[in-house]
């Protein structure tokens, strides 16, 4: 095969890794209506049994492995589901009247499948376990790959379209050298993922899925780029790029701020898809200063009814405990949208759940879940001045009444986010109602642009270095009071020193993202973020205002 | 046959953690064992696609059978699934 070069897209998450292709496997075909038997139905019968209790083998296996309970609770039930005997006679049945086993256990999960689609919301969700389950075992019926993350035990690149939260739930990081995927942008569960486990990823890889199982590649997740067949010295030479690059980072001892002493604390997104737990070692092996946000749906999530008052406050205080000393900025339940949950289900479908009753639009509707969940912060707080910040604020009324909401729980540091448009550009209406704001920079490109965050044939215009963001978080930041940023956009070392210069106060991003963005608001003074600010501003289109921001940004400042 | 009207206290109803840990203990017994909610067909208890089609939540009743030795002793174990409101272990 001649030499192609490299495939392209967009790095997301620093470092190379080099391994062999293992692709994530999709959907298993459906086998045809129909199909049936060469007239063995004993035998038949026995391979789709067999096929089941291998499948309810491996969920169990997994179940005992699962890290988290919720995680343990749905493969339990999943084991249960391939055990069940009233699924296994509908098969039996079905192979009987002369199906093949494939189409038996289809068809026999669609019963199944149909009584609990019907049935509410939370029943509703359990759709996608069945269905997982189905796939598994037709998939050893057809003897086509499993669906899912593929388990080795020698290290590879995991190639996939995308990857849902459902597929990295008991991903080993251990075994995982890079993410490369077909779909998805720069703030794609992907590339938040990789940068949570400080694993290289490239995103938008047009070609990706086309590389055939066990191709050795080099990913590069800086430059973007994954090279099938590299040579050894390419290998050895970018090892060599990620030991130096590591050897570079500076003390974590000390705390954010520009060469000439302007402080802009550095502190880390908490609760990501990697967990509570590894996310707080992270910070604090990172050098986090403490939490710029708190995401609380982790509590929620994949749970029938919301969280008690106990439980809640537990889980606020380990996170509050883990940085006795540095703020801590929590983001009450961002429920809607592409996070659903069974007990606050939408008032009606909805075509465009990303414009629908999402965030503080959801909570509006449903007081006592939000009511509840300020007191179990303030009590959690127990006096402590943590920032308590709402999602999706889109008006001075609605900051206003959240602001009252606080305070009347005790929680004298109400705060809002800001990543609806509307929002930056009456900045200074808000203001007046809370003491903070947090620009969620994912979202406000997602509603400044009008694209997709899922969308990776968008990418371009979810580029937190779009000029149009930029002016939207100079609003914010000059809007009177502080202002941090707690997107993805903090993760970028250039950018962070741009969103510096445009006045804001703190920077908060995937734990191993600091190190870099610390060392590089270090060697340069507050005049000079300013400056490329204002460089990359004066710039027409994203590609211009990096390029503009990076020549400013070029020379380092001397100490002062 | 032994037949148990019980309230489901679970606060989860009968489904998730609960459910599964019900399931897994009728599936033990050697007998037949089924759970009806008022208005519906008994089904199997020993089918968690089933037990999670009654949908029964927490606050309402459901019937337990049983039928030969021990089943007396069955339907105490399974109500006492129903009645906890925290299940721990599944």
């Amino acid at each position: 095969m001649p030499d192609a070069g490299p495939l392209r897209g967009t790095g997301v998450s620093p470092g190379s890794g080099y391994g062999p292709v293992r692709r994530m496997v999709g959907t298993v075909p459906e086998p045809p209506p129909g199909a049936r038997h060469d007239s063995d139905a004993a035998a038949e019968t026995a391979a789709a049994f067999a096929a089941l209790a291998r499948v309810a083998e491996s969920l169990e296996d997994l179940a005992g492995r699962a890290a988290d309970d919720v995680g343990r609770d749905v493969l339990v039930a999943q084991a249960l589901m391939a055990r069940d005997p009233e699924l296994a006679a509908g098969v039996a049945a079905r192979v009987a009247a002369g199906l093949a086993a494939p189409r038996a256990v289809w068809e026999a999960f669609g019963v199944h499948r149909d009584a609990l689609a019907a049935a509410d919301a939370y029943l509703a969700a359990r759709v996608a376990d069945l269905d997982d389950v189905r796939d598994r075992a037709v998939a050893l019926l057809l003897d086509v790959p499993l669906p899912g993350v593929p388990v080795a035990d020698e290290p590879f690149v995991l190639v996939a379209r995308d990857l849902a939260p459902a597929d990295t739930a008991l991903l080993d990081p251990a075994v995982v050298v890079a993410f490369v995927t077909e779909d998805g942008g720069p703030t794609s569960h992907t590339a938040i993922l990789a940068r949570a486990l400080g694993v290289p990823a490239v995103v938008a890889v047009r070609g990706a899925t086309d590389l055939p199982d066990g191709t050795p590649v080099l990913v590069d997740g800086a430059a973007g780029t994954v090279r099938p067949g590299p040579s050894p010295a390419e290998v050895r030479a970018a090892r060599v790029r990620d030991r130096t690059s590591r050897r570079a980072a500076p003390d974590p001892a000390l705390p954010g701020g520009t060469r000439d002493g302007r402080r802009v604390p550095l502190l880390a997104n908490i609760g990501g898809p990697a967990g509570v737990r590894a996310d707080l070692d992270a910070a604090r092996a990172h050098g986090a200063e403490g939490v710029g946000l708190l995401r609380t749906e982790f509590l929620f999530l994949d749970r029938a009814e919301a969280p008690g008052h106990d439980e809640q406050v537990a889980a606020y205080t380990e996170v509050f405990a883990a940085f006795p000393e540095g703020d801590v900025i929590v983001r009450v339940l961002d429920a809607g949208a592409d996070k659903r949950l069974a007990f606050l289900p939408p008032p009606a479908p909805e075509p465009n759940p990303a414009l629908g009753e999402r965030g503080l639009r959801m909570l509006r509707r449903h007081p006592d879940i939000l009511t509840a969940q300020l007191a179990a912060l303030a009590a959690a707080a127990a006096g402590r001045p943590v920032g308590v910040m709402a999602p999706m604020v889109t008006g001075a009324d609605e900051a206003a009444g959240f602001a009252a909401l606080c305070r009347d729980a005790g929680l004298a540091r109400p705060g809002a986010m800001i990543e609806v448009p509307a929002a930056a550009l009456r900045a200074r209406d808000l203001a007046r109602a809370v003491e903070f704001f947090s620009v969620g920079t994912n979202d406000l490109a997602q509603y400044a642009c009008a694209a997709d965050r899922q969308s990776g044939a968008l990418a371009r215009l979810h580029d937190p270095w779009q000029p149009a963001l930029l002016d939207l978080v100079a609003l914010a930041a000059g809007a009177g009071v502080p202002c941090g940023v707690c997107g993805e956009g903090a993760a970028d070392p250039i950018l962070a020193c741009v969103l510096v210069g445009l006045g804001v106060a703190s920077l908060s991003m995937a734990p191993p993202s600091i190190p870099a963005v610390r060392e590089e608001l270090a060697g340069h003074t507050l005049d000079r973020c300013r400056a490329a600010a204002a460089a990359a501003r004066a710039a027409r289109t994203a590609p211009a205002a990096r390029a503009a921001a990076r020549a400013v940004l070029a020379r380092r400042d001397r100490p002062v | 046959m032994t037949e148990r009207r019980v309230k489901i206290k679970s606060r989860v109803g009968l489904h998730a953690r609960p459910a599964a840990l019900f399931v897994q203990t009728a599936a033990k017994a050697p007998m037949e064992v089924t759970v009806g909610r008022d208005g519906n067909d008994p089904v199997n208890a020993k089918s968690i696609l089933a037990v999670l089609g009654l949908d029964a939540h927490h606050g309402e009743e459901v019937t337990l059978t049983a039928v030969g030795d021990g089943a007396e002793e069955l339907l105490n174990t399974l109500e006492g699934i129903l009645t906890e409101e925290e299940p721990e272990h599944a």
